[in-house]
């Protein structure tokens, strides 16, 4: 399916978050959200990926 | 030693993380700042994950984590970043950013109040990114923020203290109140200034990342920091337009 990673138009396999986040080997510190909801870590598994969804994954980073 | 949300903190300086030319720099920086707090944002990860690295310098650095909720300028924003950045990070610490406006960065305060109310609600426990406005730091306290972080002025301006008399009423009408300054500093004497006025903390950034040298940057607001926190506690004494002989009169020679 078609899914929007960080803003990227990307075809993917997995149909959940958490196979996403294994799929494009995404690891150590990370936060989530779909259609700009939060997914906290022990709900990526149950939560299920559509044609369409917009995902973030975000890290930590400088800030002021 | 001064208290936020009943953690002591021996370092009246917060220092953030952002634009120093080089995470070497920033950890040197940070070590000559003597700072308490480093602040932090939450950004999209790519698949080179940037993000872990610069997690382990913040980590070795052996300071408390304020995560930020920077750029956000919806309270549905702010309160997502805020969630993610508590799993994130493991704290209920959150810098409460709405951004009201893009050219001066100030907050806007009705959805900062907001968002600040909801996400008390679920225990954070909210730093807001205010204005000195007296009214919006009564409904902040309202909504159960007990710190507050008014600007010195525009972020990353550098212009210190916009408005002294407006920041002399707000640490007056609330004297028992955490308060930060936070945002706007370019100067040491700008930090000195806002702890003489009685302010609890400083919140820096841009001051010392993009300063010729950061290090000696960090070390001079560390110093004024300290230099202002011992002279408000010192008792100055209050301006005159007169002369006052410091010298004693009594027992001058009469030579002329």
């Amino acid at each position: 399916m078609k899914i929007t990673i960080n803003g990227n138009s990307q075809l993917i396999q997995a149909n959940n978050l958490a196979d996403l986040l294994v799929e494009l080997k995404y690891h150590g510190k990370l936060a989530t959200a779909l259609n700009e909801n939060f997914i906290p870590f022990n709900e990526r598994k149950k939560t299920t990926l559509r044609d369409g969804d917009r995902v973030e994954i975000v890290a930590p980073m400088e800030g002021g | 030693m001064v208290t936020f949300y009943g953690t002591e903190l021996e370092s009246r300086l917060m220092l953030g993380t952002s634009q120093y030319p080089s995470p070497a720099i920033l950890e040197r920086a940070f070590k000559a700042s003597n700072a308490s707090v480093a602040t932090v944002s939450l950004r999209r990860e790519g698949r080179e994950g940037a993000g872990q690295p610069f997690w382990d310098i913040i980590q070795q650095l052996g300071v408390r984590v304020l995560p930020n909720t920077a750029g956000c300028h919806s309270v549905k924003e702010a309160i997502t970043t805020a969630h993610m950045a508590r799993e994130v990070f493991d704290t209920t610490w959150i810098k409460l950013e709405v951004i009201g406006n893009t050219d001066t960065l100030q907050p806007d305060i009705f959805g900062l109040v907001e968002a600040a109310q909801l996400l008390t609600d679920e225990g954070f426990n909210v730093f807001p990114y205010c204005t000195e406005d007296l009214v919006a730091a009564d409904k902040l306290l309202g909504a159960g923020c007990e710190v507050l972080m008014p600007w010195g002025a525009p972020i990353g301006s550098g212009m210190g203290l916009n408005n002294e008399y407006g920041l002399r009423a707000l640490r007056s009408r609330f004297p028992d109140v955490p308060m930060v300054i936070d945002a706007g500093i370019g100067l040491p004497s700008h930090a000195s200034r806002a702890m003489e006025l009685g302010f609890d903390a400083v919140l820096l950034n841009t001051a010392v990342a993009k300063a010729g040298d950061p290090v000696k940057m960090a070390n001079a607001m560390s110093q004024a920091v300290t230099a202002g926190l011992l002279s408000s506690q010192a008792e100055p004494i209050e301006p005159r337009d007169m002369a006052s002989p410091s010298t004693p009169v009594i027992g001058q020679a009469f030579l002329s």
